[in-house]
């Protein structure tokens, strides 16, 4: 079967929070079909790699088969949090487009149509 | 059934937001109450810094504007309304509310005054540890402004239970302004974890007011909603039976979905079998949602742990300088022009000898995304943006030293590259917070309810 690579923002969605120096990144697929593909292409490896530019030191991923939805959390990443950071967005609030940004490979048919 | 409306998420949430929850409430003639979650960790040490300079002041500055539209429809229906307006001075807070009923004709109006969260004096004898995510602050020259208990909704049902309309409280945790009118109707006890659980997350999902409903999701051509301009409030119906619907105010835009819940559902949280308020310790790990009809969510499988021993404290502290400027660049070379800039100011603060930590942003190019040292932007290799805003920020512990450097952007608008305008800049006091642990008994609380002819007195 034909694969193609397509940023996260195609998929799914995702909301940014933070508590002190740390970042929680939500992850939602609009299709749960495409919860097992998520789980195993988007690692906390790769997630950390997204933020490493920042100094981030661990990234933890929290499966919600449930509710078909992951919660990324990833340390030492907002470079002194919203009191301490010198960054326009201190809260990080912007970041969960970062990780939308992230590209996996689909097979066609689960491509969502346009 | 008991309705439970929100009418603000954060200090500077829409003001007129309130206004067709609590007309929903009034339509659906249910028992119902109304909170209003305006208190964020920084709020609260910039209220300190008001009180300081006006005893009068250190309250959530919209409060009266929130209140006013709604007060008096509030108290003819028995609608109870509860926030963490009072902030660093909840005694004045509730002056402010007694003065805008007696202005609208409602001197028996009955307000709780709710007080006990401010630890200042424990954090400040050094008393209290710091909680493990902060473990390696230094605070060094950093000077103490106050330091706040997140306490639970024992203290708002008691306001309650001796007939207070309006309830106001200093540094509440969110959920607890949830949980409070819950508690009181349905009558449940402190130690009751699954109906406690049910109430956490009723509070956690409506304390960021339209996030639930719209609010932060929308992405125009990708995730739309009806008329971002009016996006209506959340609203939760909650039963003696445990169950848990998320819908919102009637007549107005936005959306509730499994989109929506979902996203609000993970907002701040870490990991999903513990979310710790004071109350209770809520897991999610079981939780699952149905669309039940039109804005309408369905919430089941919560399950509550017991509370933990200890409350979290947040200290804020002041010590150091924001030194801020920006300058623009536009058209042909922009890129260029913008990164020379960049380069030449951290030039002129290493040459001056300004005691300062730096950072640029190109925005247009890499801001928010970037780090401190710029990598994004330093390695972007895509086409020239036509406009990019240069942004300098510094850090420092004094404050001429904050200054001199964001001056050096205004210098630009003569000594910068060809074509620079448009200069800003400022300087503006830092705050840091600190989080602590305390022993809920360390935190002893006190309730006054009094009608507002006594309060304005």
């Amino acid at each position: 079967m034909s694969e193609v690579e397509v940023p996260l923002h195609r998929l799914a969605h995702s909301r940014a929070g933070d508590k002190g120096n740390r970042l929680n990144l939500s992850l939602i697929p609009y299709d749960p079909a495409l919860y097992p593909l998520l789980a195993e292409q988007v690692t906390e490896a790769r997630v950390l790699a997204l933020f490493r530019h920042r100094g981030a030191t661990r990234c933890t991923r929290y499966d919600l088969p449930l509710l078909s939805a992951f919660n990324f959390v990833v340390d030492e990443v907002l470079e002194g949090g919203v009191n301490g950071s010198l960054n326009l967005d201190g809260h990080g609030k912007t970041h969960s487009f970062r990780l939308l940004s992230l590209t996996v490979r689909v097979p066609r048919a689960l491509l969502p149509r346009d | 059934m008991f309705l439970l409306g929100n009418g603000a998420g954060f200090s500077g949430d829409r003001v007129d937001a309130p206004i067709p929850v609590l007309r929903t409430l009034i339509a659906r003639g249910l028992p119902a109450a109304m909170f209003f979650e305006t208190l964020g960790e920084r709020t609260v040490a910039l209220a300190h810094l008001e009180k300081r300079r006006d005893p009068e002041l250190g309250y959530e500055p919209m409060l009266e504007r929130l209140l006013a539209p709604i007060l008096a429809p509030a108290q003819a229906h028995r609608i109870p309304l509860l926030g963490n307006w009072g902030a660093a001075n909840p005694p004045a807070a509730a002056r402010a509310v007694a003065r805008l009923a007696l202005a609208q004709g409602l001197p028996g109006l009955r307000i709780g005054l709710v007080e006990g969260d401010d630890v200042t004096p424990l954090v400040a004898g050094g008393q209290l540890p710091v909680h493990e995510a902060d473990a390696g602050l230094d605070m060094g020259a950093w000077s103490l402004i106050a330091a706040n208990a997140y306490i639970g909704a024992e203290p708002l049902v008691e306001a309650l239970a001796r007939g207070a309309e309006v309830v106001v409280a200093g540094r509440t945790s969110d959920p607890a302004l949830a949980i409070a009118p819950l508690a009181h109707h349905f009558g449940w006890r402190f130690d009751d974890w699954q109906a406690l659980a049910l109430g956490a997350a009723a509070g956690h999902l409506l304390e960021c007011g339209s996030q639930v409903s719209g609010g932060v999701f929308w992405d125009p051509g990708v995730k739309d909603i009806p008329d971002p301009a009016d996006i209506g409030f959340p609203i939760a119906e909650v039963t003696a039976e445990g169950g848990l619907v998320i819908t919102k105010a009637e007549n107005t835009g936005g959306l509730v979905d499994l989109r929506t819940v979902k996203e609000q559902l993970l907002y701040e949280l870490h990991d999903p079998a513990h979310y710790v308020t004071p109350d209770v310790v809520l897991d999610i790990t079981r939780c699952t949602l149905a669309q039940e009809g039109p804005d309408r969510v369905a919430v089941r499988g919560l399950v509550g742990h017991p509370r933990p021993e200890t409350l979290k404290v947040t200290a804020s502290f002041e010590g150091s300088w924001l030194g801020e400027g920006e300058v623009s660049v536009a058209g042909p070379n922009a890129l260029a022009r913008a990164r020379a800039t960049a380069d030449v100011l951290l030039e002129r603060l290493r040459r001056r000898g300004l005691a300062v930590r730096a950072r640029v942003d190109l925005i247009g190019v890499a801001s928010v995304h970037d780090s401190d040292a710029g990598a994004l932007w330093r390695g972007y290799e895509g086409p020239e943006p036509p406009d990019i805003r240069i942004r300098l920020a510094v850090e420092s512990a004094r404050r001429d030293d904050a200054d001199q450097a964001a001056r050096e952007v205004l210098a630009l608008l003569c000594c910068g590259t060809a074509g620079t305008g448009g200069a800003r800049w400022r300087v503006t006091p830092r705050i840091l917070t600190r989080s602590h642990l305390v022993l809920r008994e360390r935190v002893p609380t006190r309730v006054t309810v009094r009608e507002a002819r006594e309060f304005a007195a």
